[in-house]
């Protein structure tokens, strides 16, 4: 490993659903242990940008690179390269027909060929570490949605991933289970995981974002430092989105 | 003919209960072969190669386009043609079953597949998994489920399909009731019995389907 490679390196992606484009010509370099929040009005491409990081959403031009390794544009071959990359999904994704245990253990043992034992060892000290280790019978129906939010995280982190993505975490939470899983991130920032997170939490990005990526209509309008992006944003369009959310 | 005489069933019950045999495992293979058949072709056409997605798509059409008893009649004629040598009816009623059923079952498996969400599979596929093991591992489990009460559903059409063999001479449950209704001249008291079969039968499968289905809903 190089420490002057950058983690996750995107040049000139773009995407369009026939003549609609939804990403423009975006490029961003994510440094190891850096921490980006992706925000933007709703329809800008975020989500779409965040889900090409890893590839599940193909593109029509561009590069992706994750820690010096190109992503491959063959789908087999780039399944290789995501298992490094963990994700978070907004409507968490957990499989509702299998256990907790089973749902942190399930790519471990099928894609990082671990052994059940491993797997489940692993599984149970990341659980206790976001205090759900009495939930590892439970099938996510049974769980709140900060709970299933949490071991969403737990089962990309299982996967000992160098960056981890995160989708709108807690869009679909209710608002006093956001809490919870914000506090988890933010752990996972302090201890220096690689994170590219698409959120309105203002406040996370202000706690623990090195950068500020602010998109419109599928451009990446503004990239800044946290604190200069939220004392003087540099375009008037990021100007007028933070005085939209900010005020409520 | 006088009343009812059930004794005229009874003495028929070793044909009868023989066409039953063959009407339930014909039933049973054709499941079984149309299950996997029909998951292949389900896979197949959700895939992303397209000439081969384009196939599956033909076949599935073409065979729900055509009866099932011209099918039959088909395979009566043309497998022995194929292989250059007669196979029998059996065999030749088996895999037009299993063929024609599997293009039922891969629609009801393709519905099943493309009911979970889009999400489930961006996860799988997010953790690294392939295709094939996004499917097994991840999606399949879950349209299973849902596919269940469908497919008990579509074995019950079956089951009474399975009396169209008549057509290339095989004696199944309604065509050995037919035969014994016909030799002994006693029509009620046959098609009695065998609509009471038939109505046994396909209800038992019909309360299985709508248990499958509940069980589901309370699942969720």
């Amino acid at each position: 490993m190089n420490d002057m490679v950058e983690m996750i390196r995107i040049e000139g992606l773009s995407k369009s659903y026939g003549d609609v484009a939804v990403l423009r010509n975006c490029s961003l370099d994510v440094a190891r242990g850096e921490v980006v929040v992706i925000c933007g009005p709703s329809g800008s491409g975020k989500s779409t940008f965040v889900k090409c990081i890893n590839g599940i959403e193909p593109v029509q031009a561009g590069r992706i690179a994750i820690d010096g390794e190109n992503l491959p544009s063959k789908p087999a071959a780039a399944a290789r390269v995501r298992a490094r990359v963990g994700m978070v999904f907004q409507h968490f994704e957990l499989y509702p027909h299998l256990t907790v245990l089973e749902n942190v253990c399930l790519a471990q043992i099928h894609v990082l060929k671990r052994s059940r034992d491993e797997a489940q060892e692993k599984a149970r000290s990341l659980l206790r570490r976001v205090g759900l280790a009495d939930k590892e019978a439970s099938y996510p129906a049974q769980l709140s949605g900060g709970q299933q939010q949490r071991i969403a995280i737990v089962r990309a982190l299982a996967m000992d991933p160098v960056a981890m993505l995160f989708d709108e975490p807690t869009s679909a939470l209710d608002p006093e289970m956001i809490g919870e899983v914000l506090a988890v991130m933010l752990e996972l920032a302090r201890e220096g995981m690689t994170m590219v997170v698409v959120t309105h939490k203002m406040g996370f990005a202000k706690a623990a974002a090195d950068r500020v990526v602010f998109m419109d209509q599928g451009e990446i309008v503004e990239v800044a430092e946290t604190a200069r992006f939220f004392a003087e944003p540099a375009s008037e369009r990021a100007r007028l989105f933070l005085s939209r959310i900010l005020t409520h | 003919m006088s009343g009812f005489d059930i004794s005229v069933i009874l003495d028929a019950l070793p044909l009868l209960a023989k066409g039953l045999g063959l009407s339930l495992g014909l039933t049973a293979i054709a499941m079984i072969g149309g299950l996997a058949l029909g998951l292949v072709i389900a896979i197949v056409r959700l895939s992303r190669f397209r000439v081969l997605a384009l196939l599956a798509a033909l076949y599935v059409n073409g065979f729900r386009a055509v009866p099932l008893i011209l099918v039959i009649f088909w395979f009566y004629f043309l497998v022995p043609l194929l292989l250059g040598r007669p196979v029998g009816a059996l065999y030749s009623v088996l895999i037009a079953f299993v063929m024609f059923e599997g293009a039922y079952y891969s629609e009801i498996i393709r519905a099943g597949l493309k009911s979970v969400r889009p999400g489930q599979w961006q996860a799988a596929q997010a953790s690294g998994m392939t295709y094939l093991q996004a499917v097994r591992l991840v999606v399949l489990p879950q349209a299973l489920r849902k596919m269940a009460p469908l497919m008990v559903t579509q074995g019950v059409v079956l089951f009474q399909d399975t009396s169209l063999v008549y057509v290339v001479s095989l004696h199944d449950f309604m065509t050995s009731a037919s035969i014994v209704a016909n030799t002994q001249n006693r029509i009620v008291e046959l098609y009695v019995f065998a609509a009471l079969v038939y109505l046994a039968l396909c209800t038992a499968g019909g309360t299985l389907a709508q248990r499958l289905s509940s069980d589901r809903q309370r699942a969720h």
